[in-house]
């Protein structure tokens, strides 16, 4: 019991610290949208000469233009990122956190710490902050975490008032090891297929701006020029996607494997395997989005969105709601 | 052989999706005329329906156009996951024929039309499977002319060295002091890896004459990636061949239930079911005619305070009999099926199944058997019925109906609950019913179910129902004199076992791996393009200069051109950074990483080291 409590504590303690960097985030934004709004016409002369001198005679016709837009560039310069760091840091603070509070919760109900609602939120939580503090490594998505904590600090404070349940074993249905896979890789899925919503959403945002919608004009919306151009946030979230639709895929494959053991038959139509389902059809429908004349940047993105909606109904929705073999939430 | 030429680069009109800019060709304007994205393949232009008098045959071209485009494929896609959600939403007759039955009931009106238009069996209902048949039809038109062209594909040679590098995504160039012959031939091997036979690039060596200022040059052109599009067909194939799987599973399998409790047992065959369902090519033959016993059946459950009385692990012990009469033991447990002859056995539940013993008022023995309780909760709060004929002439029929409670819990106002799944203080409560309980005219009924409200209930003075308790071995009075009954003294228990044989189970999980396979493969194999050329320039030395290429945004671009320059032998010189574009310089020279998807400055350094 002692390991549990410590546990709970643990998760409201990345939960601060999510909370920390999500300000952190924030200022660091409105400060970047604070930054002359000339800037922001500069640069998009200055990249319009880049390309100018550099592309290619017949330039691709991607709807947003050339696929390497360098993104914030230059304006960023005379703003300091300092918080923007500062955050990170916290994020990583909140990572690790998250992780040790999984990891005793484990240990406390004595299996893995994914068998119900409120244990699948905690590790997909942790899964896409850390995708973030991972991506950041490689580049830079600091852009990024103002959304992405802030979703963590949604997903834990629900996790803790909702969806809390005492750490205990599992029933016979779910003592397999396939339980480790199938719903390690469900979450894996999950998590990154909420960073890939954030950076789709932005570019919505970001595209929404740069066509002179009325609404995110507006200077509350300037952070938006400091994110990367549209193309830039599509190649980011495509990439995203697709690690994460192969994980899924490999998530109703598994489901299917457990269940012709657990339950007699690999697929019954169930209401966790019809929305599991539609998740999969909605992504695969944006990969052939992408790559159909007229659908592709914006649409596609909104394919995401979508998507991202009815991953989010077929764990929370499903579970509450519908009453399936799957009904394992312990609620 | 000089500068050879590729004009099989016809496939990228055909593959590159609509939409998406391909760099591959756009990078070359001399082959444009093969690759245009607006090459007159029928499918790439679904949206100009220029359908006017066709005829006939002309129409059914043009239907067979669209259906096959990508625009129709993503509508259908679209509305293959619309379809699906009504069955998520509304009872399902196939796993919850009761919920439909409840739901009719409730809405009688809407209730009809949902049922005519098949919405309590969406995932068989006629609308539902037209998607996904034309789906898969557009699917297997679409893919088969692709594995045509890519068959052709994958014998065509890399395309030509472009006349100038400048103003490709990622470069770099160095000088040595090998001859131009040597250098090239190094970037070649470079390139085509060191596992003879699964090069990672396809590489063609070339010669090109003296063209401007430069002089005669060796060059070298390259591609990967073709796996991609293997993949991607392999995919769809494989989502093709699971269909089919599928379907033939639904055909040739079977599926029956049965209940056994411990020291009885069943034999496979149709007739030993309680409720035996089959596809409708299944033969009875197919049926391996083995049998099987209950030995016994273990259960445990959960007594600590936060977890209490959650089920923790049911085990059956069985012995099996093959038809040539060899005997072994097995157990069943939940999530580990049994496997007989290709079938599988499940767990599927379990319970108490009390021998009820019920003698008339004249001292026959009316009724005697084990009776199957249906657990209702996790307690164990479990159900049954007990019809007992007319045996003595003149009497009426009896019917018991009432709850078994292995731990049991009696309220003060009468009612009883179970309070742990195992017996401990096991009761048994009945309430009594005389009249015509419908067993002589020989219509099936439902044992687990009594229909009372023909029946005459016992009732004390007050009017109360009168119910009859019992403890293991107990004999008490049924009220108004109609006999006794008996509780035996050990409680059997039951398990309900569902045996299942499908087999397509392989064909499927083979068809979905390969999908998966094929999926990955596709998404995540780079598609490049390698250019080198070597020369002497004009301080003597070798100037070797490499470009690359990639479909889309490639993080891993810039890399590869340094590695494929790194294989250059004898003093090299690399100068990549200087020719970089200059916003890649700029955006270099940031303090802060800046999103730069082509090139990686930092990890291309370390590369080279
Ligand atoms: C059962 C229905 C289908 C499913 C589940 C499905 C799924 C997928 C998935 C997951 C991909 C991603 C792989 C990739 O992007 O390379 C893909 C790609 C693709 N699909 Fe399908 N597909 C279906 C039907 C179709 C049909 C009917 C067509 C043709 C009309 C089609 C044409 C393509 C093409 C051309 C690509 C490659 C896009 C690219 O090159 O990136 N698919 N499909």
């Amino acid at each position: 019991m002692e390991l549990a409590n410590l546990s709970v504590l643990l998760v409201w303690g990345a939960a601060t610290a999510l909370a920390v960097a999500l300000i952190a985030f924030a200022v660091d934004l409105s400060r970047l949208s604070g930054a002359k709004v000339d800037a922001r016409d500069a640069a998009r002369s200055r990249e319009r000469v880049a390309v100018g001198a550099d592309a290619p005679v017949d330039a691709p016709v991607s709807p947003y233009g050339p696929d390497d837009d360098a993104g914030p560039g230059p304006v960023a310069g005379p703003v300091s990122r300092k918080l923007a760091g500062i955050g990170m840091s916290v994020t990583w603070l909140a990572a690790a956190l998250l992780l040790v509070a999984i990891v005793l919760r484990g240990i406390a109900a004595g299996r893995t710490p994914w068998a119900n609602m409120y244990e699948f939120t905690l590790v997909g939580t942790f899964v896409a902050v850390a995708v973030f503090v991972g991506v950041n490594t490689r580049r830079d998505v600091r852009f990024l975490g103002a959304f992405v904590t802030g979703l963590g600090v949604l997903f834990l404070v629900l996790a803790q008032e909702k969806f809390f349940i005492e750490a205990m074993g599992v029933q016979p249905a779910l003592q397999k090891y396939w339980l480790v896979i199938h719903v390690g890789v469900a979450i894996c899925a999950t998590g990154i297929f909420t960073v890939a919503f954030v950076t789709s959403a932005l570019q919505l945002l970001r595209d929404g701006r740069d066509n002179g919608s009325p609404l995110l004009g507006s200077r509350h919306w300037g952070w938006l020029d400091h994110t990367p151009a549209p193309a830039a946030l599509e190649s980011l979230s495509f990439r995203l996607n697709s690690v994460a639709f192969v994980l899924w895929t490999f998530t109703l494959i598994g489901g299917a494997i457990w269940a012709e053991d657990a339950w007699g038959r690999y697929w019954g139509w169930d209401p966790k395997e019809v929305w599991s389902f539609i998740v999969w059809v909605v992504y695969a429908a944006y990969l052939h989005a992408r790559t159909t004349r007229g659908w592709s940047g914006t649409r596609a993105a909104w394919f995401v969105v979508a998507g991202y909606a009815c991953v989010l109904f077929n764990f929370t929705g499903v579970n509450l709601i519908f009453n399936g073999k799957h009904s394992y939430s312990g609620l | 052989m000089a500068g050879r030429t590729s004009s099989r680069d016809s496939r990228e009109g055909t593959y590159v999706p609509e939409g998406i800019a391909d760099e591959f060709t756009q990078g070359e304007p001399g082959e444009q005329a093969n690759g245009a994205p607006s090459s007159s393949e029928g499918k790439q232009k679904p949206d100009r329906p220029n359908a006017p008098a066709l005829g006939l045959v002309g129409t059914l071209r043009w239907m067979w156009r669209q259906l096959t485009s990508m625009r129709v494929a993503l509508m259908l896609l679209m509305l293959l996951a619309v379809a699906a959600v009504p069955g998520s939403v509304l009872p399902q007759r196939n796993q919850d024929a009761a919920g439909v039955i409840e739901y009719l009931a409730d809405h009688p009106t809407a209730g009809e039309w949902l049922d005519k238009a098949g919405f309590f069996d969406v995932y068989s209902s006629v609308w539902f499977s037209a998607i996904y048949i034309l789906l898969f039809v557009s699917l297997v038109g679409c893919i088969l002319p692709r594995s045509m062209a890519h068959y052709r594909a994958l014998r065509g040679r890399p395309p030509r060295v472009p006349s100038r590098f400048n103003r490709f995504p990622a470069k770099a160039s160095a000088t040595t002091d090998a001859s131009p012959e040597e250098a090239a031939d190094a970037v070649a091997a470079g390139l085509r890896g060191k596992i003879s036979w699964l090069p990672m690039f396809r590489v063609d060596r070339g010669e090109e004459a003296a063209r401007g200022a430069r002089p005669a040059s060796a060059t070298v052109s390259a591609e990967r990636g073709y796996l991609r599009e293997t993949g991607n067909l392999v995919f769809h194939l494989a989502l093709v061949g699971l269909l089919v799987s599928v379907a033939t599973g639904q055909l040739l399998h079977y599926r029956g239930q049965a209940i056994v409790t411990e020291g009885r047992g069943f034999a496979n065959a149709v007739v030993d079911y309680d409720t035996f369902e089959k596809g409708s090519w299944f033969r009875p033959e197919s049926l391996v005619p083995f049998s099987m016993t209950l030995d016994n059946f273990e259960s445990e459950f959960a007594s600590d305070t936060v977890a209490f009385a959650q089920a923790r692990d049911f085990t059956a012990h069985v012995t099996v009999t093959e038809p040539s009469g060899a005997q072994r033991p097995e157990t069943i447990k939940v999530n580990h099926p049994l496997v007989v002859d290709g079938a599988k056995i499940y767990l599927q539940g379990n319970g108490f199944a009390p021998e009820i013993t019920v003698h008339d008022a004249d001292g026959e023995v009316a009724f005697s058997g084990r009776v199957t309780f249906i657990p209702e909760d996790t307690m164990y709060t479990s159900r049954g019925v007990v019809k007992v004929p007319d045996v003595s002439p003149g009497l009426d029929q009896i019917g018991l109906v009432g709850y078994f409670l292995p731990t049991a819990e009696v309220n003060a106002d009468g009612s009883a609950r179970s309070a742990f799944p195992q017996p401990v203080d096991p009761l048994l409560v009945l309430e009594v019913y005389t009249g015509d309980l419908g067993l002589d005219d020989g219509s099936p009924q439902n044992v687990y179910e009594l229909d009372t409200a023909s029946l005459t209930p016992a009732v004390d003075e007050s009017g109360e129902r009168i119910k009859v308790l019992a403890r293991p071995g107990e004999t008490v009075e049924l009220p108004d004199g109609l006999g006794t009954l008996t509780l035996g003294e050990d409680l059997p228990r039951y398990v309900a076992l569902d045996l299942r044989h499908d087999p397509s189970l392989a064909f499927v999980l083979v068809f979905a791996l390969l999908a998966l396979a094929g999926l990955t493969v596709s998404l995540f194999t780079p598609r490049r393009r390698v250019w080198a050329r070597a020369y002497v320039g004009q301080d003597g030395a070798t100037v070797v200069e490499v470009a690359g290429l990639a479909r889309g945004d490639d993080a891993g671009l810039q890399a590869e051109v340094d590695r494929a320059l790194a294989a250059v032998p004898g003093g090299v010189v690399a100068s990549g950074g200087e020719t970089r574009p200059a916003a890649v310089v700029e955006a270099a020279a940031e303090d802060e990483p800046v999103q730069t998807s082509v090139v990686e400055p930092v990890e291309t350094r370390s590369e080279k080291d």
